[in-house]
């Protein structure tokens, strides 16, 4: 194992003015780690997202990223072609809404099979059995694979998205409430699938939901948000079962148990 | 003992809750904790609720933070410090070291209880189909009918998720093993083969801590009690 981070975050931050995006994040995530952003809305969650995918120039910090050739670089210094090789296959994006993350006029199968076409493959017969082995993986059957996702219900949806981002066998993954809008029961298989592939494909992920369960179940370690700062992060259930700031004692004390 | 490693060494440990809810109430569950536990030793820690013996146990898995203190665990060569390592460094004692078995199973809903199993026994590194004998053989010694294997335990009965919780927490072997009331709803059949299945750990060398509310099963397991009260914080007990 590297003992060089995957991704390095340091003092990361974005502000509009006078309004506060996120303040000063710093952490560190290493391959096969799923590291959770929990807060309220407005607590800046999304914006780091955004900053750490590059969609948001920062106003301070840095973020170093490890290579596949194991040369280490700063993201907001990267050529435009670096920027996009990473995008394209080197990282996924899981949007919440997957209506943001597919091409909702192009077939299941197309979806899967563009990302694979965007960085090189041709074939057309070896871009579909990959499409069809990863439909496989997130459980939409194989009659389903020239359906536009506009027919695909909204659990099947997230499947789909989750398939055209892992094709590429990205090393990091980042999720922006992957599972809320869902149903529970939808959610659950969901999340099962997720920490199976997280587990076994050994990839990266930063989580953002605003819900603990969501976070207990997915992730390693956990920040948590306020304001635009972290204000606790830790072991995720050492956070969740000891926490130790107010507002965090107020986020877990406010979980309805079913 | 002496002859035997201390795998697990704790010192002058400490534990307060900062009740921010509550007017930031600090509740001080226990202080100066310390003793030491050999390979093949199981050490029962005693005293009534609310001691603070779970809070203990729950130090020693990195799930509570000491708020002073050392906890030294022996890994492969290295002595790490539960108190001050990282969460990465928290993690990996866990998948390789310690193995932590509560009284309640917390599991992803859908999961079949003999995946649960195996998964967790491949997490130590057994092969998939090494993992899917070893949580055959438990969940079989443990009295899970066959039939409910391919179900989530979500609906399954108290004494039911009890056992697959400690089928789930057995199935790796790891050297340390904690233990949080793991027979609390068994029945004596049951109870009887919990015991005998932990007597195994501990003479193939695991150094135990356990909570056991039983006494009958605490008799047969404890080769050293330890009095949680003897920390609390008035020491009057």
């Amino acid at each position: 194992m590297s003992t060089t981070p995957l991704i390095s975050v340091r003092g990361l931050g974005k502000t509009y003015g006078r309004r506060v995006g996120c303040v000063d994040v710093s952490f560190d995530l290493f391959e096969g780690e799923v590291i959770a952003v929990v807060g309220e809305s407005g607590s800046g969650k999304s914006t780091l997202l955004g900053l750490l995918a590059t969609e948001i120039a920062p106003t301070a910090g840095a973020v170093r990223y490890r290579k596949r050739d194991g040369t280490v670089a700063d993201l907001f210094s990267l050529s435009e072609a670096d920027r996009r090789y990473l995008l394209r296959t080197d990282w996924g994006f899981v949007r919440q809404d997957a209506r943001d993350g597919l091409r909702m006029n192009v077939s299941a199968g197309g979806n899967v099979g563009e990302r694979l076409m965007a960085v090189g493959a041709r074939h057309y017969g070896n871009i579909r059995a990959a499409a069809l082995d990863w439909l496989r993986r997130v459980e939409i059957d194989d009659d389903r694979i020239d359906e536009l996702p506009t027919a695909y219900s909204g659990g099947m949806r997230q499947r789909l998205q989750i398939a055209r981002n892992l094709v590429t066998r990205p090393r990091l993954v980042f999720m922006d409430e992957p599972t809320s809008g869902l149903d529970v029961s939808v959610q659950a298989r969901l999340l099962d699938l997720i920490r199976g592939l997280a587990a076994d494909l050994g990839i990266a992920a930063i989580i953002v939901t605003h819900d603990l369960a969501v976070a207990r179940l997915l992730s390693h370690r956990i920040m948590v948000m306020r304001q635009g700062r972290v204000i606790e992060s830790g072991l995720t259930d050492q956070v969740l079962d000891d926490p130790r700031e107010a507002y965090t004692q107020l986020l877990v004390a406010s979980v309805l148990a079913a | 003992m002496s002859d035997k490693a201390e795998l697990i060494r704790l010192e002058r440990v400490a534990k307060t809750f900062t009740l921010h809810l509550r007017g930031r109430a600090l509740i001080e569950v226990v202080r100066d904790v310390s003793f030491s536990v050999h390979a093949g030793e199981c050490v029962v820690l005693a005293g009534p609720s609310g001691a603070g013996k779970s809070s203990i146990l729950k130090m020693v898995y990195g799930n509570y933070r000491a708020d002073g203190g050392t906890i030294l665990v022996r890994a492969g060569g290295a002595l790490i410090d539960i108190a001050a390592a990282n969460p990465r460094a928290i993690i990996e004692l866990r998948r390789t070291t310690i193995a932590y078995v509560s009284q309640f199973l917390r599991v992803i809903p859908r999961v079949a209880t003999l995946d649960i199993v195996s998964a967790a026994a491949a997490e130590a590194g057994l092969s998939s189909e090494a993992a899917r004998e070893q949580a055959a053989d438990l969940l079989t010694r443990l009295h899970i009918p066959r039939q409910l294997w391919q179900l989530p335990p979500a609906t399954f009965s108290g004494g039911e998720q009890q056992r697959v919780n400690l089928a789930r927490g057995l199935a790796a072997t790891r050297p340390i093993l904690l233990l949080d009331e793991p027979t609390a709803s068994l029945d004596a059949a049951n109870r009887s083969v919990v015991v005998d299945l932990i007597k195994t750990r501990v003479s193939a060398g695991a150094a135990v801590i356990g909570i056991f509310h039983d006494e009958d099963v605490r008799d047969q397991l404890a080769d050293r009690m330890v009095d949680v009260t003897r920390f609390a914080r008035d020491r009057a007990a």
